[in-house]
């Protein structure tokens, strides 16, 4: 075991935890922290998605005792966040989301993409997308809604 | 999958880093990034006894340019180059191969370093720094070697790295304005593993790669002579014959797709 000391959505946390737990599972199953979700578990659909350092990382290949000493947001993290907050509204509005496995990921990556590239043209946006599968809406209401929350962040 | 279990050191330097390699019992892997290694042994395809983790370790993330070369700290992230970290032709170079690697979300932690150590075949760096040309350089118990790029990666996940060595950076040659690069990969979906890569980079003098073989990246020797000869394409019919003359294994398909990756890769280099 070794330990751990990190801070999730603001609060300290401390544990013992095996090196194999990855950062997923101890959000998840020792936070219980169950929006982010675990789809693939080796990096390629993204649902997993949270910050690290303000950085969208995979939690499902990053180890958690790698994360001691950083800063995690996952998605209940995000209730004070001007971003994120546009972000809900849009997705609600476009439809961009049916079944909502692929949804937390997608919104950590939706941020990232708003607040990085406030240029992104819908070519771009859909490339920034490749890391986060959705096999229910076909990525129009994914695309629109992120496209609406950069316009309306360049006003 | 979940990964098998295993041993985790954290490192705060790369005495300590190269003190747990020699001492460690088993296989023990280093991990930087472990962007790579992570969902290798997710998948159970690797299984580590021991894992030494270089995350902390200072000094290995630098990018310095001196004199005719820049020198890349094995730690330095994809996002990093991606965003513009290296100066000059060479960081334009490769900024634009960072962008087709995975995804950003995997590009925030995965390390250069990692990636050329690692040595699989389908990543992206093996081939684009070969490319480059320059030389690995890496640490050991008796201090610090250098090795060519050229040469360095044996086979698939096999490099020259020694059981009790780390890489710990590359010196890489700081091209000239008017050095020309271009690099080109075959995937289904944008920053997937590679199917096909082609990688021309004219500095000094021509070198052209072909990637994401069997086994090694490895120069196509006759694209580089006409290259040299003042050739500015290279059609996918002769990339055929220069790659078949390298009897990589390919089969039909194979080759057609590599060799459509090279020519492309010199049509990039001159547009």
């Amino acid at each position: 075991m070794t330990e751990l000391t990190l801070k999730i959505n603001g609060e300290d946390v401390t544990a013992d935890v095996e090196p194999r737990l990855s950062l997923a599972d101890f959000i998840r199953d020792h936070r219980r922290l169950t929006g982010t979700h675990l789809g693939c578990e080796h990096g390629v659909c993204g649902a997993c998605t949270v910050l690290m350092n303000g950085e969208p990382v995979r939690s499902c290949i990053t180890f958690a005792v790698v994360a001691d000493g950083t800063e995690i947001t996952t998605i209940e993290g995000f209730d004070d966040d001007d971003p994120m907050a546009q972000l809900r509204q849009a997705f609600h509005e476009n439809h961009a989301l049916q079944c909502g496995y692929c949804t937390p990921g997608m919104l950590v990556a939706a941020r990232d993409i708003v607040t990085r590239l406030p240029d992104a043209d819908e070519d771009r946006v859909r490339l920034e997308l490749a890391g986060n599968l959705c096999r229910c809406t076909g990525y129009v209401g994914i695309v629109n809604a992120i496209l609406s929350v950069i316009e309306k962040r360049r006003a | 999958m979940k990964s098998a279990k295993f041993d985790h050191q954290r490192t705060a330097s790369l005495e300590d880093a190269l003190a747990a390699l020699g001492s460690a019992d088993g296989e023990a892997r280093i991990m930087g990034g472990g962007q790579s290694l992570g969902p290798m042994m997710n998948l159970r395809l690797a299984q580590p006894d021991l894992l030494i983790d270089i995350s902390r370790v200072g000094g290995l993330d630098g990018i310095e340019v001196a004199g005719d070369t820049v020198r890349i700290g094995a730690r330095v992230t994809h996002a990093r180059i991606e965003d513009g970290a290296v100066p000059g032709a060479t960081g334009a170079y490769m900024q634009f191969v960072a962008c087709g690697i995975s995804y950003r979300s995997v590009r925030n932690r995965g390390t250069i370093g990692g990636s050329v150590a690692h040595a699989d075949p389908s990543a992206d760096w093996p081939s684009a720094l070969l490319a480059l040309g320059g030389d690995v350089i890496i640490a050991g118990q008796d201090g610090e070697r250098r090795t060519p790029l050229d040469g360095f990666q044996i086979g698939p996940f096999a490099t020259g790295l020694g059981f009790e060595e780390i890489l710990t950076g590359f010196e890489l040659p700081a091209l000239g304005d008017g050095a020309k690069c271009g690099y080109y990969k075959v995937n289904r979906k944008p920053g997937e593993f590679a199917d096909a890569i082609g990688a021309v980079v004219i500095g000094s003098s021509p070198r052209a790669v072909c990637g994401a073989t069997e086994a090694a990246p490895f120069r196509v020797t006759a694209a580089e002579d006409k290259l040299a000869a003042g050739a500015t394409e290279i059609s996918v019919a002769d990339a055929r014959d220069m790659i078949a003359a390298h009897d990589p294994g390919f089969d039909d398909y194979d080759l057609q797709i590599h060799a459509v990756a090279l020519s492309r890769a010199v049509g990039r280099a001159f547009a």
